[in-house]
């Protein structure tokens, strides 16, 4: 693999389509194949939501090429849109009230911009402290001003969750293709692509062990199927991605496993935390049944991410000192 | 393209960035038959939300209703509500020999297809408030034409009264069975069941 590392910049970037569209179209001929085959509705459940994870994989693998061959201006926009429609589905599952108004109007056309546009700028000492520090400040500000006590405590937190995971997370995929390293210049995107096949390996590596492996829930009330072993089985794939990808990283093999394992881990207790969250909306079915809310599971697909990649960009930051 | 299908176009991709808009038809297909679409009111988005969610074809001959002197004020609003919307306008200060549902009832004889709010006004609580006779009246008046009951959820959280821009939320348009005036219905019955129609739409959407 050390060979790999030694190849230009585009010819790697070749390489690595080649290999993740052929890896993408294998996966997608074998699930077709698996889908020609007779299931018990439990096996036919879970093929069902392996063909909708795949498809995310392909979507996103299609949207990260588009943003890879147009630049990272345009991949921060991309990035940026998808956090708007993440979070537009987690405000409509969590039940705000009138007086919150202005708070998420501010969430929406200010802070969200804001921390695309400190992303895009490099500010990344700004970026890292503007949500948790100034706006968590701001919006409960803006909420009081709403003369309403009710719950005021619960609202507050609920806006400012949301906000932490769709936008404070997500617009660490975009920061991470702008880091620069020193003698890794330009490859910023890598990264991310790294980030996104280590979380996507992890996912699927879960949804398949969980069939094989009925071990003692973690956490009943919140996902029958996460054991300790099934999260362990998802981290080491991860780690094991990451570690097998480490040529397009700044990092050597050992320290590419750790950090992947770690993203990991992050990304499948990120799943976690948002299925207790629609729990506690009162939604039981999972996204992309297509509720009549219009709420079509995106949130789902991007709180994995959301999770580890802060995560991964902050131990890679505070490791290389970039 | 003319001017007013490019800011229609507009202006439903600003609704479905805004809102989803998401068009559920859950009793009745989107099929180009005459129709009269009754729903519940919160909003000055309602109309936009229920136009955005019909497929494209169906928008242009749907129109919804426009009060003459609300929406004739200034120029701006009078293009958009007759050039874009195709509105049906209607006066509301009623004079002594004028029908009021006369406006609607020529739309209605040209083969369009309607959307009104038998509420009358934006309501601002949960439940839609009692329905108006003019729904009644039209239905007896055109027996051919489907009524479709029609639920809109979520619309009072985006823009509530008094506030101005909206707040990114999605919304669902839920599209019921189709029902008619009954043989000997009266009108209260009528409207009451009219009503239950709508209102039952919203365990559908929940």
């Amino acid at each position: 693999m050390g060979s790999l590392r030694a190849l230009t910049v585009s010819q790697q970037i070749g390489l690595l389509f080649v290999a993740i569209f052929g890896l993408l179209i294998l996966a997608t001929v074998l699930a077709f194949w698996r889908s020609l085959k007779e299931m018990t509705p439990r096996q036919a459940a879970l093929h069902h939501r392996f063909v909708l994870d795949l498809r995310a994989v392909w979507i996103g693998t299609v949207l990260f090429w588009i943003s890879w061959a147009l630049g990272a201006a345009v991949a921060t926009l991309l990035f940026a849109v998808v956090s708007f429609l993440a979070l537009r589905e987690f405000i409509t599952l969590t039940h705000t009230r009138r007086a919150d108004h202005r708070a998420l109007l501010a969430v929406f056309f200010v802070v969200l911009p804001l921390q695309y546009v400190l992303a895009a700028g490099r500010a990344f000492n700004l970026f890292s402290v503007f949500i948790p520090v100034y706006a968590f400040a701001v919006l409960p500000i803006l909420a009081a001003l709403g003369n309403d006590a009710t719950r005021f405590l619960e609202r507050t937190a609920k806006i400012q969750w949301g906000t932490m995971v769709c936008v404070y997370g997500m617009s660490h995929a975009p920061a991470l293709l702008l880091l620069s390293f020193p003698r890794y210049e330009e490859r910023g995107a890598f990264l991310v692509l790294y980030i996104v096949i280590v979380v996507a390996v992890a996912q699927i590596t879960h949804e398949l062990v969980a069939r094989r492996l009925r071990r003692r829930p973690i956490a009943r009330h919140i996902n029958r199927n996460l054991s300790w072993r099934t999260w362990l089985a998802s981290a080491l794939a991860g780690g094991l991605a990451g570690g097998l990808l480490y040529w397009i990283t700044p990092f050597k093999p050992p320290q590419s496993f750790l950090i992947a394992f770690i993203a990991a881990g992050c990304a499948i207790f990120g799943d976690l935390v948002m299925k207790a969250m629609k729990r506690d909306a009162g939604i039981q079915r999972q996204g992309s049944t297509g509720s009549v809310t219009g709420a079509v599971g995106l949130l789902d697909r991007v709180a994995p991410m959301c999770f580890a990649a802060p995560v991964f960009f902050h131990s890679v930051r505070w490791y290389f000192g970039a | 393209m003319t001017r007013p299908e490019a800011v229609g176009l507009a202006l439903s991709f600003l609704a479905r960035l805004i809102t989803g808009a998401q068009g559920h038809w859950y009793g009745c297909p989107p099929k180009a038959e005459q129709r009269i679409y009754f729903a519940n009111h919160q909003s000055h988005f309602d109309w936009v939300l229920i136009w955005a969610s019909l497929p494209r074809d169906l928008r242009a001959q749907t129109r919804p209703i426009a009060a003459r002197d609300y929406w004739t004020a200034t120029k701006l609003k009078h293009w958009i509500t007759r050039e874009v919307f195709n509105a049906v306008y209607v006066s509301r200060v009623r004079t002594e020999d004028e029908d009021p549902l006369e406006p609607l009832a020529e739309a209605l004889r040209n083969g369009d297809s309607l959307v009104i709010f038998p509420e009358g006004t934006r309501g601002n609580k949960g439940d839609p408030a009692a329905f108006k006779a003019g729904l009644f009246h039209l239905a007896e008046q055109f027996p051919d034409v489907q009524l479709i009951p029609t639920w809109i959820d979520n619309v009072q959280r985006v823009m509530p009264k008094g506030e101005v821009v909206p707040v990114p939320i999605l919304c669902s348009v839920t599209f019921g069975a189709p029902m008619q005036l009954a043989r000997d219905e009266d009108k209260r019955t009528f409207l009451t069941r009219a009503r239950d129609a709508v209102v039952a739409l919203r365990s559908v959407a929940a």
